[in-house]
């Protein structure tokens, strides 16, 4: 194709996309380097029979000015990455000299809310993501072994979890993992104890959103695997078969590595999907126990009134980098797979 | 073919077999209860006594005369105004599909087509503005938006969601592109005609499958968003996520949870529908960037 002809098809595409991606990623990092306007103070002397007293006090009609005369607020560098609500050098380095032992620095961070919703962020990554693909593997080799009738209505039932809204699924199940609900009343009657709460303790708090991860999640591996075990080759499995090797082994000897790309991809896409994690921590109101990095970018823009663009867009920043380094392999890969057919 | 030797009942596919029940029950139970218990009072959804007052509607009986109830339904939508939020969701979600296929068809098929190397570098920044999380974005759109004055519109919201949508579609369609043969655009050019019309004649006729599962796709994305659509419109112009989000707000009161319930209901409806005609679709759109590898 002709470059000209090229430039004209991509166009509309190429536009939408540089102007409302790569350039809110510019704008993004402009906010970054800004802190809204301190408030304008204004200092009065006021002199009586018994001396001078300076009174200072806001002049909010000043700050209101600024504020809209400069709605960026005032240039802070790389102030905002620094401080307490996100990197927090000093918190960490006077918790790293303070401490006493490895468990104590650790809780001490922990406490910080930037690295708060980042060990959840990875957590729940890190622990949906090979969870949902063993499992996902498991039942595409069950439901492969239905007979045909039950296997449409199988993958009928598989989808809802998937497609459906984020926020929604998660409330479905909140409701019913409520004290009051169907799963937490009955968890209450199994252990006895009627103040259980699935919403008051962290790890049962991590448990739950983790669970529900899976539970969204699965399908996707599922049916890419069960696709996948469609195009497995019925004389390779045979030749197994007549070397003795039992169901097991022709799984693990047969069927997993011809499933191997397809592992690779469902990972690619898992991940950059777990890593986004949001919606269910609105659903759950589980922000006392547990926030991601989507979570205290939507919180820090939600401040009511008064919205912490330097704040979200610092926190925006370090999500972005966090993205390209989990891509990073597969960049790699595709890149040397792209010069490969080129030569 | 299943041979007597394949088809034999081990401990293993038994295993498996149970697995897959669990599985069943988990993925449909949830939708189930909820469906069935939008229909009952609070006090039997939520009921702390007996479980089965759920199923049975004792409380709903006791309260309103009749096992089932549409109060939560009539007070999300009459009460509350859900059907305005459904108004706006389908006018976001049908423009939203609208626009990023008519993009997308046309980037998808130029990158299919051309093997210049700016053509990887395009669908390789693609494939990382499709891994970073909406909101991130929406940070970055806030302040712009402010200025402008054009936050909390519908046409702004469905341009945005246009291009967070455009990654994906460029993917898919320039994957299905790449599985029409050539020869076919080319002959045609060939026969004098430009690329355009090449496209427009010969490419179009045969490309709808594909399109399709694409926009099913695109729906998804525009139908479930949250991120966006909760920061970019105000609330007269809320679709139907936020607005179930901002219910939350109010369940305090009480058989306000049931509004919320019922509203919650409502916005599943047109999922199980959609899945239920395209589900071959559905699919194999899923699996299309897999098996190709």
């Amino acid at each position: 194709m002709k470059h000209r002809t090229f430039f004209w098809f991509i166009l509309p595409t190429l536009s939408a996309m540089i102007l409302f991606i790569a350039l809110p990623i510019v704008s993004v990092f402009i906010q970054s380097l800004f802190v809204q306007h301190e408030q304008v103070l204004l200092v009065s002397e006021s002199c009586g029979p018994f001396g001078c007293e300076k009174t200072t006090s806001i002049d909010t009609e000043a700050t209101a000015k600024l504020r809209e005369d400069r709605p960026l607020g005032r240039f802070n560098g790389f102030g905002t990455y620094t401080n307490r609500s996100h990197l927090a050098f000093a918190e960490v380095g006077e918790a790293w000299a303070t401490s006493e032992s490895f468990g104590d620095f650790w809780g001490q961070v922990l406490n910080l809310p930037f690295y708060r919703a980042l060990i959840f962020t990875l957590t729940y990554t890190a622990v949906v993501t090979p969870l949902v693909i063993v499992l996902g593997l498991a039942i595409a080799v069950g439901v492969n072994n239905l007979p045909r009738l039950l296997k449409g209505p199988s993958i009928f039932v598989s989808l809802l979890p998937f497609l459906v809204t984020p926020l929604v699924g998660s409330l479905i199940l909140f409701w019913m993992v409520d004290g009051d609900g169907v799963i937490g009343a009955t968890l209450q009657y199994i252990f006895d104890d009627p103040s259980l709460s699935l919403k008051a303790s962290t790890s049962l708090t991590w448990i739950m959103l983790i669970v529900y991860g899976i539970w969204h999640t699965l399908p996707f591996s599922f049916i890419t695997f069960y696709a996948g075990l469609q195009t497995v080759s019925k004389d390779t499995m045979e030749a197994a078969m007549i070397d003795g090797a039992s169901k097991w082994q022709r799984m693990i000897h047969v069927v997993v590595p011809h499933l191997m790309p397809l592992v690779s991809f469902v990972t690619l896409m898992l991940l950059m999907d777990n890593f986004r994690v949001f919606e269910p921590i609105v659903s759950f109101s589980a922000e006392a126990h547990a926030t991601s990095l989507s979570w205290i970018i939507f919180n820090d823009l939600r401040e009511s009134g008064n919205p912490l663009y330097g704040s979200a867009g610092a926190t925006s920043m370090m999500t972005i980098v966090g993205v390209v380094i989990l891509l990073t392999p597969v960049l790699i890969r595709t890149w040397r797979d792209f010069n490969r057919k080129a030569h | 073919m299943a041979t007597k030797a394949q088809s034999r009942t081990t401990p293993l596919t038994l295993i498996s077999l149970a697995l897959v029940a669990l599985w069943l029950i988990i993925a449909a139970f949830p939708f189930v209860w909820t469906f069935w218990g939008s229909f009952k009072v609070q006090s039997d959804f939520f009921s702390k006594a007996d479980w089965m007052n759920a199923i049975y509607g004792v409380n709903t009986a006791k309260e309103t005369g009749g096992a089932f109830t549409g109060a939560g339904y009539y007070g999300a939508w009459v009460t509350e105004g859900f059907w305005r939020n459904v108004l706006n969701s389908g006018i976001v979600v049908f423009f939203t599909v609208i626009i990023s296929l008519t993009f997308g068809t046309l980037g998808g098929y130029a990158l299919a087509r051309s093997g210049f190397r700016y053509a990887f570098w395009i669908l390789m920044a693609a494939l990382v503005f499709r891994a970073m999380p909406h909101i991130t974005l929406v940070s970055g759109y806030l302040l712009p938006f402010f200025e402008w004055n054009i936050w909390g519109i519908l046409p702004t919201t469905i341009i945005v969601l246009v291009a967070i949508n455009q990654p994906f579609t460029l993917w898919m369609l320039h994957s299905f592109f790449l599985n029409i043969p050539k020869d076919m655009d080319e002959s045609a050019m060939v026969d004098g005609c430009t690329r355009f019309q090449a496209f427009r004649h010969v490419i179009i006729p045969v490309m709808w499958p594909g399109v399709i599962t694409t926009g099913l796709f695109s729906f998804l994305l525009a139908y479930n968003d949250f991120a966006v659509t909760a920061m970019l419109l105000s609330s007269e112009n809320e679709t139907i996520i936020p607005a179930i989000a901002s219910f939350l707000g109010t369940t305090q009161v009480e058989g306000k949870v049931m509004y919320a319930v019922a509203a919650v209901v409502s916005a599943t409806a047109p999922l199980f529908v959609l899945i239920l005609f395209f589900q071959r679709q559905i699919v194999s759109g899923l699996t299309a960037g897999a098996v190709k590898g």
